[in-house]
């Protein structure tokens, strides 16, 4: 699955499920360029059929049911949907 | 790559989906830049799988599969009640519009895919008592005593596939 690759401060592994449609989803790749965080995101509704298929069965383990935006960091946590607040704290490194 | 979409044409769309929320008691997010950028989605969206579905969410591309979240989506009306949004915040309460309170985020009610092939709770069995079949309005609850839904919900406009057999 082709990630964007967004370079930017290390604060662990953060992938970032997305729709190209959607405002909150757009909001979500603001505030990470706004914190300067490294991250990689996937437009899901981009994606053709089995690359699609592939995405949403990546997301379903950490989100069954496959909201947009998720943000997964460090292959553990999850937050679903923009949560700022819950962001910031997440992500605000040492 | 999709193509632009104009000013002129979201504007249009926008003023279409204002005036229908307006004239039925709903309102719209009052961040007008907020707003227009859900509209182009839905314009991209109409474009893209034939019928404007919810920005925020991932349409199938086939029809009968996506007829709950053609926007306005069946998860408008209870998500205005108890968060005061749609999901996408595009549709806002009363208080939110006047600017009292602001919009936050909104959990998502639609089933899990593998929830949703499950039949819905309407499309009752007709009962034999009753002169006519009743139809529910499944967006915004409308109730009528006909041997069809109408083709068009008179209150918030939805197409008549949106209606389930109530009683």
């Amino acid at each position: 699955m082709e990630m964007n690759r967004i370079d930017g401060k290390n604060r662990g592994e953060i992938t970032l499920f997305t729709l190209s449609t959607c405002i909150w989803c757009k909001k979500m790749k603001a505030l990470l360029q706004e914190m300067a965080v490294a991250y990689q995101f996937v437009d899901v509704d981009l994606l053709d059929g089995a690359e699609k298929e592939k995405a949403l069965e990546e997301l379903k383990r950490f989100n069954p049911l496959c909201s947009f935006p998720s943000l997964v960091v460090n292959n553990s946590t999850c937050i679903v949907g923009f949560d700022e607040t819950k962001i910031k704290e997440t992500l605000k490194g040492e | 790559m999709a193509r632009d979409i104009t000013p002129e044409e979201i504007e249009a769309f926008c003023a279409t989906i204002r005036r229908q929320a307006t004239s039925s008691g709903y309102f719209l997010n009052p961040d007008e830049d907020f707003t227009r950028d859900l509209v182009k989605s839905l314009i991209v969206n109409r474009e893209r799988y034939g019928y404007p579905s919810c920005p925020c969410r991932l349409a199938s591309g086939i029809a009968a599969e996506d007829t709950d979240i053609v926007c306005p989506c069946d998860y408008r009306d209870p998500d205005l009640a108890d968060s005061g949004a749609c999901f996408c915040a595009l549709y806002v309460s009363e208080s939110i519009a006047k600017g009292e309170r602001k919009a936050g985020p909104v959990p998502e009610r639609r089933p899990a895919p593998e929830e949703r092939g499950r039949p819905r709770s309407g499309d009752a069995a007709p009962s034999a008592s009753l002169q006519y079949p009743v139809w529910r309005c499944r967006v915004c609850g409308y109730l009528c005593a006909r041997d069809e839904p109408p083709d068009i919900c008179p209150i918030c406009k939805v197409k008549k596939e949106r209606f389930e057999r109530f009683m």
